[in-house]
């Protein structure tokens, strides 16, 4: 059972920074060939001041920080029964590679579901730029498998 | 597709058809991702936790799902993009990405669409169903 006083854990704000021949890598890996997000002069055309992150590379840099998976362990959870059930971005303008992004997080409510079979793990994200202006706002959702009760997938 | 200034209710964005989930995939996803969760390249760990084989990480779909939408869009005019994973993606799945409008809305001057989205597989179980918002361009 995850400590429902947790709720409301301030994580540890961490600065990452985007750099162009990783979001390179994270295209070549789904497979996206839009110029936009691997050529910089096509970037440029498109009035990017350099490669813009495609729609899910901050939940990648959220794991670029210090302790990825600190809060994981803090919360007691076994990685092997966790599960990521939901993900949301909210945009509040396009990011860029070489741009300094803070990651600000807090678990915002762990709540039971199937009469405790899974308990529901939810991280809020706000991710801001140097000046401190947002860039954008991400929820995780994580479901934790729960033992001696019976598995739903 | 018709122009985006056009886009109604109803009108379906052009699919992406994936090829099998493959091993390789997985493992340059977890590098290119920074997720080095095991349970997605390492068949040993996966079955000493009680799975049959590796799985897909969910934010790869998601991500594969992405290119749709960037395809449409530029990426500007994304506003919010957000899923629930329904089931797991496993090696050698075929997966096609769908989007739909399901509604126009007005934002101060701005015209904006709300997508339907989901993932499917060669059997039609549904892997993962999503929103997306966009901001239409003005006619």
């Amino acid at each position: 059972m995850i400590d429902r006083s947790q709720i409301g854990l301030a994580l540890e704000p961490f600065t990452v920074m985007a750099e162009p021949g990783r979001l390179r890598f994270f295209a070549q890996a789904i497979g996206e060939t839009n110029p936009v997000f691997v050529d910089e002069a096509a970037a440029r055309a498109a009035g990017h001041p350099g490669l813009p992150l495609p729609p899910t590379f901050l939940f990648s840099m959220e794991l670029d920080g210090p302790a990825p998976f600190a809060f994981i362990d803090r919360l007691g959870i076994d990685p092997g029964r966790m599960l990521h059930g939901e993900q949301s971005f909210i945009y509040h303008r396009p990011a860029h590679a070489g741009e300094a992004l803070t990651f600000t997080a807090r678990i915002a409510d762990i709540f039971d579901k199937k009469g405790g079979a899974l308990t529901f793990v939810v991280r809020e994200t706000k991710v801001t730029d140097a000046a401190g202006g947002p860039v954008a706002d991400l929820t995780t959702v994580l479901v934790v498998r729960n033992p001696g009760l019976r598995e739903v997938r | 597709m018709k122009p985006l200034h056009d886009l109604a209710v109803g009108d379906v964005l052009p699919a992406l058809d994936l090829g099998p989930v493959t091993r390789a995939q997985l493992a340059l996803f977890a590098g290119a991702s920074g997720d080095h969760n095991p349970i997605h390249i390492d068949i040993d760990y996966a079955r000493a936790v009680g799975q049959d084989d590796v799985f897909a990480h969910g934010m790869l779909v998601m991500a594969e799902l992405g290119r749709l939408v960037a395809a449409a869009f530029p990426i500007g005019a994304l506003k919010s993009y957000s899923v629930r994973f329904a089931a797991i993606t496993r090696v050698h799945d075929a997966l096609t990405c769908r989007a739909a409008v399901a509604s126009i809305s007005h934002v101060a001057d701005e015209r904006r669409a709300t997508l339907d989205l989901s993932v499917i597989d060669q059997n039609g179980e549904i892997k993962l169903v999503g929103t997306a918002v966009v901001a239409l361009p003005s006619p």
